[in-house]
Formats: C-alpha cells, sequence, structure tokens
C-alpha cells in the first residue's frame, strides 16, 4: 500500500532546475496620462530584514502599467541583488539613490535605466538628502564610545560627481530623516536603540563647516521631517509606544526653536504637497486590538488641520498597515503604500486630488518609499535575456 | 531601527532545557508483564522501547542477560516510528535532528552548520507543538517554546522515536499527554556481559569544518542492583565552509561561511536501580557551549564579517524516577526534575544595535502516575504533575514570570481479542505572576481529550488499522506573553485538531539461513490549528506583536516501509519514509493568498536508506528529498523555493582486536556538492566528510 503510494509520487517530484534571475511582472493599473513632467514613479519595497527580499518597482504613467522587481533583470551581474531592507529611495540629477539599511550600502542607478553606477558603503545608513552637489546621508553607526550601548550616529556627506565620502559629522543617537533650510541641515535623532532612554534632539548642522553648531531639545524618539516653504521644520515624535503618544513638532529653521506642539496630530509619516502637508498615523489600540489610523491635511499657511480623512471614498478601510506616503507635484495624485502584514507583498494606492481612489496594485514585501521621475524608464519591457519561461517556478516536468 | 534578530537571543538559541531519564529498568516486571500480555503494563516500561529493528516480532530486552520474551509486541496503535541501534548509528548524523530529518511527517528548519539552530515540526503544527523527551521527563522552554534538536548529539544515543498524537500507552505521566507529538531520545543503559562489571568505550570523531568530538562512555557495575554510566563529550568545530549562489544567467559568487563555530562539553551521569518489583532511576546532566552566530547571507560590504553575535549556554539539569508494582493489579511511577538554563548573549557589532543580555530559567517538575489493571485488558491511568517554571532577564522593564503548571490525566484502556480502545483526558491549569500586578495573563484552566481505536481484523495476517482524535494545545510562552515592547498577555492558547487513521502491515519469512522482515505504515490526517499565535509588526518593521491571528488547515499522508534481512553473513536493510502535506492559512479571507500552502512546507518530501552488511563491513547509503515550497505566505515566484536532495553514503568496519572491539567508519555528506538552503539566506554546506573511530573494552 505505502509502496503503491511512493511509486505513485514519484512522478509529481521534482528535481532542482537552475536558479535564475528572477524577472519583473508587469501590471496594468490604468491611471494613464501622456503629457504631464512627471513620467512615473520608482517604488523602494523594503523587504522584510533577513531575506535580502529590497526591491524595486516602477509604475509608468504614459502606459499605466506597474512594474514589479524591475532591479535583478536589469543588473543580473549584482551580486545578492539589491539588497536587505529598503530604507529610502531619492532622485538627484540623473541618478536614482536606495539606501538599503541592512546591506549597509546606498545603491546608485542610472535613473533613465535603473542600471547599477555605483555602490557607496556606509554601514547601517537610513535616509538621504541632496544639497548642492552633495549627498548627505544618515547612519546609524558613529564613534564607538566607552559605554557600548551609547553608540552616537552620524551624518556622511558624499560627493556625487565622484560618489566617495568626503567628510562625516557625529549627531545624536540613531539619526533619522533630515532635511535642508538655508545653510543647515537638520538631523532627526531617534535614540531607538536605548529605548526608553530615547534621544530627544535635532541637530543642527552647519552645511558650510558641516559640523553640528547646536542641538534642539523637541521630544521623545524623532523620526520624520518635512520642510516647508515659510522656513517652517516639521519633525514627527513617534513617543514611546506607552505613555507619551506620537505628535507632530515644528520647529522655525530662523530662530531654531520649537515653535509648535501639535498634541493631536500623531505622525507615522507625512509628505508635502505646495502647502499641504499629508500625515498619517496607525497606533495600535490595545482595548480594540486593532490598528487605529488617521489620515490628516494641515495646512502649512495656518498650521492647522484642515482634514482629518483626506482619503474621502471610504477605500481607506481597506489599508491594514499605511507605510509610505507620496504625493505627485504634477498632477496632485497621492499614493499611501500598505505595508498588509509584512509578510505578504504589500498594496500601493492611488488617488486623486480629491482623494477618491483611482487604482490599488499588489507590489513586493513592504512597499514603502516613492520617488518621482521626470525621466521615462527604458527599455520599459523585460530583456529578453530573461525571459519567463525560464523562471523555476512549480512545474513538475523533471522526475527524479 | 535595526536589531539583529527580532526576539534577540531567543528565537534561533532557545535554551535546551535539560533532558532526562526516565527509563526503567524493570527487569523482571517487564518480563512478567510481557508474558502476561498487558500491553498498557508493558510499553511505558520501555518494552517495545527496546526492540532492534530485525527482530521486532518478538520481545527483547537489552539487559544483563539479553532475555528473548516470546509474546508477541502489541502493536502501536497511534502513529510510531523509530530509529534505533545499528540503524540510527549508520545514519551520517551528527545530532538527533539529523536523524530525525528520515522521519515521514517532519519538516526541519535547519540553519546550517553543526552549530546552528534546528528545529522541528511535525505534520505542520508548528515546532511549539512538539514535545521533546529525554529518558522520559520532558524538556521544557517556558521562554520560546522550541528545543533546539541540533544540541542533542547522537553519541550515547541509543532510540530516537517519533509519537503522532502521543504515546499508545496510557501508563505515563501527564505530560505525556500534553503534547500535539513528541520525540522520546532514550540513552543508552548499561548492559553488561555475564562476568564483567565494566564497559568502556572511546570514541573519536573528525573531519570537515575542523570538528574534533571525543566522547567517553564508562559503565559500572556494582553489585547485583545498581548500575551506572558516566559519559561525557567535547566538540569543537570551526563551522566555516564555503557556500555558492549563482545565478543561470547573472552572478555567481562563492564565500566562506563564518563565525559559526560551536565548543561544548557535555557531561552526563546516571544510577539505574532495581527493586522488588520496580525499578528506579536518577541522572545528572551538565551542558556548557559557546557558539557564533554566522547570521543571514545578504548584500554586504565586501570581506564584511556578516554577524559577530555570540551565544553562551549552561544548562544542568537532575532527574530522577522510580516504578514500582506493589499489588498485583496496582503500578505507580514517580518522577522529579530540576533544571537550570543559563544563556547569555552578545551582539556587539560596530555598527548595529548592542545587546548583552541574560537569561536565567529554572523548572522544577515533579510528577506521579497511577495504573490500575481492574480486569485483564481493562486499565485505568490517573497521573498529576506539577510543575514551576521560572524566567529572569536582565532587559528594561522585564516582567520576571513564573509560571505554575497543574496537569492532571485519567486514561484507559481497553485491550479486546481483536480491537483495542483508549481514551484520556487532560486537565492543564496555569497561573502566571510576573513581578508587577496586572501584567500577568490570566489563569487558565483547560480539558483536552483524546481518543485511540485499533483492530485487527485478519487472524493470519499482522495488519492493524488504527485511527485517533487529538485536541490539544500549546500555552503562549513567556516570550509571547511578555517579551519587553512585544509581549501580549492577552493571548489565548493555541489550539490544535488531529484526525488519523492508518494501517501498519507486517510480515516475516524464515528461511534455514536467515530471515526476512517487512513493515509497511501508511497514515493519512487532518489537522487543524487554531488561535495561531502569529508575529504581527507594529508600526514599524522591527516592532512586532504577537497575536492570536493564523488558522491552518493540514491534509497530509504518511507512509514508511522498512524491509530487513539476513542470510548467512549478508545483512540487508531498506527504509523509505514518504510524506505529503498540503498545509493551507486560511486566516484572513480578504487575503490574495488565502489557503496558500504555508511558508516551509514541500507538498512532497521522503527519505530512502538502504544498508548492506557482509560480516564485520557494512556499507550504508542515505537519500533526503524536501520538495518545492515556498519561503513566505505568499505564494507567489518571488518566494519559491527549489527542492534539495542530499546523498550520503559511510563505510563502517568492525575489528577484533585482542582484549577489545573497534570500529572505524567513514563518511561522505551531500555527495553531489548540492548548493541549498533550508531556511532562506542559510547556505547548508556541500559536500563534508567525517570519519568516527570507537574503541570498545
Amino acid at each position: 500500500m505505502a509502496v503503491a503510494l511512493l511509486a505513485a509520487a514519484l512522478p509529481f517530484v521534482s528535481c532542482r532546475k537552475g536558479e535564475f534571475v528572477l524577472p519583473s511582472t508587469s501590471i496594468e493599473v490604468g491611471g494613464s496620462e501622456s503629457n504631464g513632467a512627471i513620467k512615473g514613479f520608482f517604488l523602494l519595497n523594503e523587504g522584510n530584514m533577513g531575506s535580502n527580499k529590497a526591491s524595486l518597482d516602477y509604475y509608468d504613467y504614459e502606459t499605466g502599467i506597474y512594474h514589479v522587481n524591475i532591479y535583478p533583470e536589469r543588473n543580473p551581474g549584482v551580486t545578492y541583488e539589491l539588497g536587505d531592507v529598503g530604507n529610502d529611495l531619492q532622485i538627484y540629477g540623473n541618478k536614482l539613490y536606495a539606501v538599503i539599511n541592512c546591506s549597509n550600502l546606498v545603491e546608485v542607478m542610472d535613473v533613465a535605466t535603473a542600471r547599477h553606477e555605483a555602490t557607496v558603503y556606509i554601514p547601517n545608513c537610513r535616509y538621504i538628502v541632496f544639497d548642492d552637489g552633495f549627498a548627505y546621508i544618515s547612519s546609524y553607526a558613529g564613534p564607538v564610545q566607552i559605554d557600548p550601548a551609547a553608540r552616537l550616529g552620524y551624518v556622511a556627506k558624499v560627493d556625487t560627481a565622484t560618489m566617495r565620502i568626503v567628510d562625516t559629522c557625529t549627531v545624536g543617537y540613531q539619526p533619522e530623516e533630515m532635511v535642508v533650510a538655508g545653510d543647515k541641515l537638520y538631523v532627526a535623532n531617534s535614540g531607538g536603540y536605548r529605548a526608553p532612554a530615547y534621544d530627544r534632539t535635532v541637530s543642527v548642522i552647519d552645511l558650510a563647516t558641516f559640523t553640528e553648531i547646536k542641538k534642539i531639545d523637541v521630544a521623545v524618539n524623532l523620526h520624520r521631517m518635512e520642510a516647508d516653504r515659510f522656513g517652517n521644520i516639521y519633525v514627527s515624535s513617534r513617543g514611546d509606544y506607552y505613555d507619551t503618544p506620537s505628535k507632530t513638532y515644528v520647529i522655525d529653521s530662523r530662530t531654531d526653536r520649537v515653535t509648535e506642539i501639535l498634541h493631536l496630530l500623531p505622525n507615522s509619516n507625512m509628505t508635502l504637497s505646495g502647502d499641504s502637508l499629508y500625515v498619517y498615523s496607525s497606533q495600535w489600540s490595545w482595548h480594540t486590538e486593532e490598528f487605529a489610523a488617521s489620515y490628516a491635511i494641515v495646512d502649512t499657511r495656518s498650521k492647522k488641520i484642515v482634514t482629518r480623512n483626506f482619503i474621502t471614498d471610504g477605500t481607506e478601510a481597506e489599508i491594514a498597515i499605511p507605510y509610505g506616503i507620496a504625493a505627485n507635484p504634477d498632477n496632485g495624485d497621492l499614493f499611501v503604500t500598505d505595508a498588509g502584514n509584512y509578510v505578504t507583498p504589500g498594496k500601493v494606492h492611488c488617488y486623486d486630488r480629491h482623494g477618491r481612489r483611482k487604482w490599488s496594485v499588489t507590489a513586493g514585501d513592504i512597499p514603502a518609499h516613492i520617488a518621482f521621475t521626470r525621466t521615462r524608464l527604458r527599455p520599459l519591457e523585460s530583456p529578453s535575456d530573461t525571459g519567463y519561461g525560464r523562471v523555476p517556478h512549480a512545474t513538475t516536468d523533471n522526475t527524479l | 531601527m535595526r536589531y539583529p534578530q527580532p526576539y534577540p537571543g531567543l528565537s534561533r538559541s532557545g535554551p535546551c532545557h535539560g533532558k532526562e531519564p526516565q527509563r526503567f529498568y524493570v527487569l523482571r516486571l517487564l518480563r512478567r508483564l510481557a508474558l502476561a500480555c498487558l500491553p498498557a503494563l508493558a510499553a511505558p516500561c520501555g518494552l517495545q522501547a527496546q526492540q532492534p529493528a530485525a527482530s521486532a516480532g518478538t520481545e527483547v530486552s537489552h539487559d544483563i542477560e539479553e532475555i528473548v520474551v516470546t509474546a508477541r509486541r502489541p502493536a502501536e496503535i497511534i502513529p510510531t516510528q523509530k530509529l534505533e541501534g545499528k540503524a540510527l548509528e549508520a545514519l551520517s548524523s551528527h545530532s538527533v535532528a539529523d536523524a530525525l530529518r528520515y522521519f515521514s511527517g517532519i519538516q526541519i528548519k535547519d540553519y546550517g552548520g553543526i552549530g546552528g539552530l534546528k528545529t522541528v515540526n511535525i505534520r505542520s503544527m508548528g515546532s511549539q507543538h512538539v514535545g521533546v523527551f529525554f529518558d522520559g521527563i520532558q524538556i521544557g522552554n517556558a521562554q520560546n517554546g522550541t528545543v533546539d534538536l541540533g544540541r542533542f548529539s547522537l553519541d550515547n544515543m541509543e532510540a530516537v522515536t517519533l509519537h503522532n498524537g502521543q504515546k499508545s500507552a496510557i501508563f505515563q505521566s501527564a505530560k505525556d499527554f500534553a503534547s500535539a507529538s513528541a520525540i522520546y531520545m532514550e540513552t543508552r543503559r548499561p548492559r553488561f556481559d555475564s562476568t564483567r562489571t565494566d564497559n568502556l568505550k572511546a570514541t573519536l570523531k573528525g573531519g570537515s569544518f575542523k570538528t574534533v568530538n571525543p566522547s567517553l562512555l564508562w559503565e559500572h557495575r556494582c553489585g547485583d542492583k545498581v548500575r551506572s554510566s558516566v559519559n561525557a563529550e567535547y566538540l569543537y568545530t570551526s563551522g566555516e565552509y564555503r557556500f555558492r549562489y549563482a545565478k543561470g544567467d547573472g552572478y555567481d559568487t562563492t564565500e566562506l561561511r563564518k563565525n559559526g563555530d560551536v565548543r561544548l562539553f557535555r557531561a552526563e551521569a546516571a544510577l539505574f536501580g532495581d527493586l522488588p518489583e520496580g525499578a528506579w532511576r536518577t541522572k545528572v546532566y551538565f551542558y556548557d557551549s559557546e557558539r557564533g552566530y554566522p547570521g543571514y547571507v545578504d548584500r554586504n560590504i565586501p570581506g564584511r564579517l556578516r554577524n559577530t553575535d555570540r551565544q553562551w549556554d549552561t544548562n544542568l539539569f537532575l532527574q530522577g524516577s522510580l516504578l514500582r508494582r506493589p499489588l498485583p493489579f496496582y503500578t505507580f511511577s514517580l518522577k522529579g526534575k530540576y533544571a537550570y538554563d543559563y544563556l547569555h548573549y552578545l551582539s556587539d557589532e560596530e555598527d548595529g544595535m548592542y545587546i548583552d543580555n541574560r537569561y536565567r530559567q529554572q523548572e522544577v517538575y515533579l510528577s506521579a502516575a497511577n495504573l490500575f489493571s481492574i480486569l485483564p485488558g481493562w486499565s485505568v491511568d490517573l497521573s498529576v504533575d506539577a510543575q514551576w517554571n521560572g524566567l529572569e532577564a536582565d532587559l528594561a522593564d522585564f516582567a520576571y514570570p513564573k509560571r505554575y503548571t497543574v496537569l492532571a490525566a485519567a486514561a484507559t484502556s481497553l485491550q479486546l481479542k481483536r480491537v483495542s480502545l483508549q481514551g484520556s483526558l487532560l486537565y492543564t491549569h496555569v497561573t502566571d505572576v510576573t513581578r508587577r500586578q496586572g501584567t500577568q495573563a490570566g489563569t487558565r484552566n483547560e480539558f483536552t481529550p483524546a481518543l485511540v481505536a485499533s483492530c485487527k481484523p485478519l487472524r493470519r495476517h499482522d495488519l492493524s488499522l488504527r485511527a485517533f482524535y487529538k485536541r490539544i494545545f500549546r500555552m503562549p510562552t513567556f516570550n509571547d506573553l511578555y517579551y519587553t515592547q512585544i509581549g501580549n498577555k492577552n493571548l489565548k492558547p493555541e489550539y490544535t485538531e488531529q484526525y488519523d487513521a492508518g494501517a501498519v502491515y507486517a510480515r516475516e519469512w524464515y528461511g534455514p539461513k536467515g530471515s526476512c522482515r517487512l513493515e509497511v505504515q501508511l497514515d493519512g490526517y487532518f489537522n487543524r490549528v487554531k488561535n495561531k499565535i502569529v508575529a504581527m509588526p507594529a508600526d514599524n518593521q522591527f516592532r512586532w506583536m504577537m497575536l492570536n491571528l493564523g488558522y491552518v488547515e493540514i491534509r497530509g499522508a504518511d507512509a514508511v516501509a522498512t524491509l530487513g534481512m539476513t542470510h548467512g553473513r549478508l545483512r540487508a536493510t531498506l527504509r523509505i519514509a514518504y510524506t505529503y502535506q498540503r498545509a493551507q492559512d486560511f486566516t484572513d479571507p480578504a487575503s490574495e493568498h488565502y489557503g496558500d500552502q504555508i511558508p516551509y512546507i514541500p507538498w512532497h518530501s521522503g527519505s530512502a536508506v538502504a544498508g548492506i552488511g557482509w560480516g564485520e563491513w557494512s556499507l550504508n547509503y542515505s537519500f533526503i528529498y524536501t520538495g518545492e515550497r515556498y519561503e513566505q505566505a505568499a505564494n507567489t515566484r518571488y518566494n519559491y523555493v527549489q527542492p534539495w536532495y542530499t546523498h550520503d553514503l559511510s563505510l563502517a568496519r568492525e575489528i577484533g582486536l585482542r582484549r577489545c572491539r573497534m570500529r572505524i567508519c567513514a563518511e561522505v555528506n551531500n555527495l553531489l556538492n548540492q548548493q541549498y538552503e533550508v531556511v532562506q539566506c542559510y547556505p547548508m554546506p556541500g559536500t563534508n566528510f567525517r570519519i568516527t573511530i570507537s574503541l570498545t573494552l
């Protein structure tokens, strides 16, 4: 009986095939328009830590096609693909920069082709901003102190012409997002490795001398930063996950003081579009055992909350964990990503300027960071040498 | 924030808890019981556990005088698989986990190398539903609920047995009823030629990864009634091996796996005694190790050591047991254990989060089991266990949990001519106490049943049909409930329900010069896991929380066929195991991946072991196959994992010297140098070698 079962099982048992580079998947999502200055956007999926599965997607406005996982087929020679945990994505000049946190590097690509151009190794790198030909990258890996648990972070200055680190500046504990305002760089220090003894400062770096000139005391566990056109910097505090809730703070970059505390604006992530600051928050409630999400807009002219729900058609109920946010400065399209349960592929939702959903698509694992491009990606189709036919998928053509 | 592991030091590195003895040495009692054909009584005394694979038709007790009992073995009425004696020795295995790969219905998660964590998952219900028993007493780990079976070496191991559901013997501790499936590891018990009072065995193993592994065993007979055994082992391995990742149309890289070194020392001392109508046994176990964690393989700074984390473990336990039959119809057993586990985890990377934590776990366990043989063929068991667990850690805001557990089981067994029936009901009471009032989980009181039936429909053929149903749960572990910022004290227990039906057929042939035995087992099953405790990320990827979210249904079939024959000086054995599993996640109907296969469970897996012996020579070949599967919950092409399979070969020779016996064995493992992963980003070693020399005095 068992022998018969064993024999019957053999045809279903398959052998190993060669491993090949995974191709992209094209999904038609609509929303196409051909005459905007913004040709599309790149999206960085973080991938679960330890899975080496950060991945890059591209949405093309002209065709309305969303391309999942475009990096490996365009860069089959890059060992271990994009890397582990994508943490930031930005375009500067004609280059696309992906900060890959756990791989300790910034991947520099040609924005027109998404092909590898350079790698800048920066241990435990987090976010990237640009100013006057230089990239500034925050990193947790500052100089080692006497107390090994008190390691300061730093900001690396990279010359985008040579892709070399030209200078570093030590800041607070576990620095996160940064903004440039005037001739100063502002860095939000979190102190996340030191919980519950979080950092509570914003470091101010003078860009001319690249030295920290000041630390502004703000609140615990700082994370996000946005600078508006009035010289105000919006900073998010994640709170301590216990008694101190998440809040939003405003720093005036002329005085380097906290001028406003938006107590009722918990802030997981935000993006600025014109004078509208889009802020979402998702907070866990032990009472309901659910995430309570809010989607607010702050008018940066009045610093007042205009709405608590910028998604107007009720589709926000379909978002499990909002994770990334971006606004197309050209047509007002708003994007919110959904990390879902983090271990299955997440979603990208596109809303029009009135907050009605235009389209949704399933992206990679933990879709998070969006960079709009004015250069259309080429070629758009998968390179023919990594055709779909060779995907080692669940076929049963070989037997043992 | 980047934390080296979601649970620093814990998830990958459960402090292995003790191990301990309980197998009774109930010589005379055994013989009497076996002759009396009281399977319910005989089984717990370790009768079945003592049969060499080739002679399972008769009861053989390896004892002072090898007693051959004529009664037929009671058929296992619950699916059981066992590897023991020579069959175990012949496998190219270092640890118990390696040996378990040959069982059907089992998936091992192997992070690679001798020092890598190895956990077992039986019939896809999850590794925390596997009870691991060492010489009859469970190895606990209240902290994370899993036991790293890679820690238990096969040196001095006599048998490894897997029971789905529970042992098919009602005379057992309440704990034996308390897991969805169980693995029993039995160490060697002293046995002597009639004139000897001492046995000495020295073994030296060495091979790839700079592995050196000496061990020593000394058995002594103190008078008629007491025997002792002392066993010590040391192991060093660099854990370094080359691995390759290559894409047919892209990159091709070969690297050296680093920081996988292990140093360990293990010592055990045991005493075995006989009593009138009974036996007793005690054991001290000590384990001390230091190891590195090589970490996962990702894109990284060239030449950089990916992970420098290190872990130190010290495990100590004492255990003892006593079995007596003071009255002809009444047998009792008492067991006790104290275990202390210390774990120190250090992550001191130049650019990551600094972690330097120490965890101390203690366990006290007491058990009493009582068997009443009311009528021939009808018996009743009442068992009560009590246990205390405590965990201390130098973490900020740590809860310092303590857990009081009381288990009570009532079971009955009815043995009719062709039909046997068993039923058991387990009561579990759990109370947790934490340092701060109000932070502990609520008290739990749960009742869980099991029903077992079997029959032998044919008079002339050794065919039995069997079926069982079992409902059982696992408590949320200390990590699930109290791990700082992750734990959720409101968690409910995670329940499993198992339905199984199967058949066993055995046949023997005898000739003038030899014999032949065939046994075939086949089981189909349906399992459900409810309130599955899963880690859900909180508001960013590096903060997770535990929730009772999952629901999984598993449909599967296990098949095992063994064939053994002897003819003059020729011996041959063949063992084939095959598993089919469809393990589907039905947690969220709205998900695109509703009904997908759960991660790391292949649809098809199996193994084959073939051995051939001629006089003092023996040649063994083994093959393991794990079919295609997905490494994450979404069954997409991006998560697809290819099948892997390895071929191992070993050649051994016994040499009789004047005063001692020598055995030399040479092994080649992963003969075709397959580059594979069992767990995503954890490469496994390619072809490797080992030589074993043992001297028995």
